[in-house]
């Protein structure tokens, strides 16, 4: 029953979601943003096993002084700082002790993953119930700022923001950036006119370059712009569509075999 | 008793505002004949249908154009649409209003919604409330919109007394059809009840502001259906498609021998399997940045799971770093099965399957950091993937790592033919669990694919022809699908 308990649901919720595409009355449409919702509150559930695993792997590089095992550090303090920042808010003119806050914050998270590596537990322990009592202390005597969990104000809070926009988005723009050189050295590897067809693509290639080209507007030859469309339009735009018929037919196979029982790799039963 | 008095108390100061609502929605009605202008010829023939294949709350309405437009005097400007609504609707509108400012200060989001002198008085009176009031008489507020909105079919059949006609859109001269797609939230201000007596007005309106009204259309009701007609190709679609892969599902149960053509991609993974294992380093999987519910992610499972099981029988280390915690739980039930089947539970360790992050290149970096510590030899990369792809295959690529790939996003294919050694292009990702396991059952719908993907091609070549002589419209519209 253990087994067979999953894919009797499977199969219940998959024919559903398959009848409830041909079915647009409301009752229909209840049902099924019903189970979306489900799979957000199941989404948000696992979300706390997510986190629990990143410590958990966090805190063994740190354990076990793996290569770079330092930053293990800064995500923890960057997971769990951010998640204060976002529920605290400024109700004062100043923000009082909120800096010694954090820093008590800091030390209390320090104390408490040395408390799960050290071998003097006591101890480690001992200092993060001292963090935690100043933490506390702080959070419940210090009045020029708020702790908000049912509203928004901690997003609005300058200490989240700032980190958010001035830290987090340069960095991720970065990574994106990088993409560009990436594209240059696989351009050139694929390019490489190694026979026939690799032959071919480097001539497509440089006829679509050519004619997306900012710098040569004036004496490019009708016949590049005319051949480049073609390109886009008839044999890329034909692979193309092949490709996505594949994937549609593949798509709904797949979803046959996992509604059927056929498919059962996702529950470890391959 | 307190919260009770506060609801009767706000309830009476809306209501007593209703007839400065209506007031406003006389002034809206224009259609009063102005002297002075010389009035265009009236929009003909009204009519209106429920809108067909849908969820309900909606009329589809269609006139024949003003003569003066486009004709005759040529100075009709647009046509104004109409519908008559019961008092009821406008008192339950500035109850709705007066919810979503509640809501709002509920949720200290202020900040440039709560717009008019209606509303900001609304304000005015709630922010004096506690935050308990304010949920108490928010309840008492919807409870009373639910229930009032189950009077409205009954106060729909007062037309015309004991209701105004409430402007709803303008349309261009030249246009004659308007889709009035209503709300089936009853706490929206746009709320169409069904089986309700609705009626609606359109008025031709020239430059001057001069304006003739048509006939009136209705009563007319709005409903949902239980079958959406649109989508009958796709039925007949799938029901094929079910009855070609149980076909060949049961032909390969009595023991057919079902050709499937070689996959490089796939078969490499035994091979890179191997290389990881004489190298002494560990195998990197990559399920890319889909949920749980992607199809591209539930093939990647499956074919984790061969990966896995290889990989404990060749004693070898796994590393699983997973972009969607849902998807990281499936995976680490996924591969721990795997080493449970290979006969090494107890090489199965738990950060195999971890967690890293919901950001996308927050993800790439980390992956990326995962592949220049470790090095491993051979990365794979089976499931949705989108930016990322390249930045990812790389980085592999730099590190020296052999590398499989598999997606069903058409952009990224490109990428990852240039940057790995193996790539499963499109369907090829969902035929490799199948192609994997060898089993005739799943082999058996790889060919129902096959046939299909024939049948497509012969319809397609059809449709060529058939558009060579006119007739391709026709046969096209066979298959269109409308949503």
């Amino acid at each position: 029953m253990k087994r067979q308990l999953p894919f009797l649901l499977v199969f219940i919720f998959g024919a559903f979601m398959t009848i409830q595409y041909y079915i647009p009355h409301e009752s229909s449409e209840f049902v099924y943003t019903f189970l979306l919702d489900w799979t957000m509150i199941i989404g948000i559930f696992a979300l706390a096993l997510g986190i629990w695993s990143l410590y958990q792997v966090s805190v063994e590089k740190i354990k076990h002084k793996k290569e770079n095992w330092v930053y293990s550090y800064v995500t923890l303090f960057g997971l769990f700082i951010m998640v204060v920042l976002g529920f605290t808010f400024k109700v004062g003119d100043s923000w009082g002790l909120y800096s010694v806050f954090v820093i008590a914050l800091m030390a209390f998270l320090y104390c408490l993953i040395n408390a799960s590596i050290a071998k003097s537990k006591g101890l480690w322990f001992g200092l993060s119930g001292v963090a935690l009592v100043v933490l506390l202390g702080i959070a419940y005597f210090d009045d020029s700022w708020g702790v908000a969990f049912m509203t928004s104000e901690g997003l609005r809070n300058t200490m989240f923001t700032n980190f958010a926009d001035f830290v987090m988005t340069p960095i991720l723009a970065t990574m994106f950036a990088l993409l560009a050189f990436f594209i240059a050295s696989a351009a050139y590897r694929a390019f490489r006119a190694r026979n026939v067809l690799a032959s071919l693509l480097l001539v497509s290639a440089i006829i679509v370059m050519l004619r997306f080209n900012p710098y040569m507007p004036f004496g490019l030859p009708e016949l590049i712009a005319e051949l480049s469309n073609w390109l886009m339009n008839v044999p890329n735009l034909a692979a193309q569509r092949a490709i996505v018929i594949g994937i549609g037919l593949g798509i709904v196979a797949t979803s046959l075999k996992v509604i059927l029982g056929i498919e059962r790799g996702y529950m470890g039963k391959g | 008793m307190k919260v009770k008095l506060l609801f009767a108390v706000i309830l009476l100061l809306l209501l007593s505002s209703l007839s400065f609502a209506q007031d406003d929605s006389a002034e809206i009605d224009t259609s009063a004949v102005v002297e002075e202008l010389v009035l265009p010829a009236p929009p003909g023939n009204l009519s209106g249908v429920d809108k067909p294949n849908d969820h309900g709350h909606s009329i589809d309405l269609s006139w024949e154009l003003s003569p003066d437009d486009g004709g005759g005097l040529n100075t009709v400007l647009q046509y104004d649409i109409y519908h008559w609504v019961p008092n009821l609707m406008l008192e339950l509108n500035l109850v709705r209003d007066s919810i979503s400012v509640i809501q709002k200060i509920i949720r200290k989001t202020t900040n440039g919604i709560i717009e008019g002198s209606q509303a900001d008085s609304m304000k005015k009176v709630f922010e004096k409330l506690s935050r308990s009031e304010l949920f108490d008489v928010r309840n008492s507020l919807t409870e009373y919109v639910k229930k009032g909105n189950k009077g409205l079919a009954e106060a729909c059949k007062s037309y015309p007394e004991g209701g105004a006609w409430l402007f709803l859109d303008k349309k261009p001269s030249g246009t004659s059809t308007f889709d009035h797609i209503g709300s089936k939230e009853f706490k929206s201000s746009g709320f169409v009840p069904d089986f309700a007596n609705l009626y609606y007005r359109v008025d031709a309106v020239t430059a001057d502001g001069a304006k003739a009204s048509s006939n009136i259309l209705g009563p007319i009701q709005s409903s949902g259906q239980w079958y959406n007609t649109f989508r009958t190709p796709v039925v007949f679609s799938v029901l094929l498609f079910t009855l070609l892969t149980v076909f060949f599902v049961q032909k390969a149960r009595k023991g057919a021998d079902l050709y499937v053509r070689p996959l490089g991609g796939i078969e490499a993974v035994d091979d890179a399997i191997g290389r990881a294992t004489e190298m002494g380093r560990p195998i990197l999987y990559v399920l890319g940045l889909g949920s749980a519910a992607d199809i591209a992610t539930i093939a990647s499972f499956t074919i984790l799971g061969r990966v896995a099981k290889k990989v404990a029988e060749y004693q070898t280390e796994l590393l699983v770093p997973t972009y969607d915690p849902i998807v990281m739980t499936v995976a680490q039930e996924v591969v721990k099965s795997a080493y449970l089947d290979a006969g090494r539970p107890d090489a199965y360790k738990e950060d195999t399957v971890h967690f890293v992050t919901q950001s996308q290149f927050a993800y790439v970096a980390a992956v990326n950091g995962i592949m220049l510590r470790e090095l491993p030899a051979t990365n794979i990369y089976m499931g949705k993937f989108f930016a990322e792809s390249l930045i990812l295959a790389e980085t592999g690529a730099l590190a020296g790592s052999i590398q499989i790939s598999g997606t069903d996003e058409i952009a990224q294919i490109p990428f990852f033919i240039v940057a790995c050694d193996y790539t499963l292009i499109g369907e090829e990702l969902y035929a490799a669990s199948a192609y994997l396991g060898k089993e005739p059952v799943l082999l058996g719908s790889l060919k129902a694919q096959d046939y299909a993907k024939a049948a497509i091609i012969v319809l397609a070549v059809i449709g060529v022809i058939l558009a060579q002589f006119d007739f391709g419209t026709e046969f096209v519209n066979l298959f269109e699908v409308v949503n």
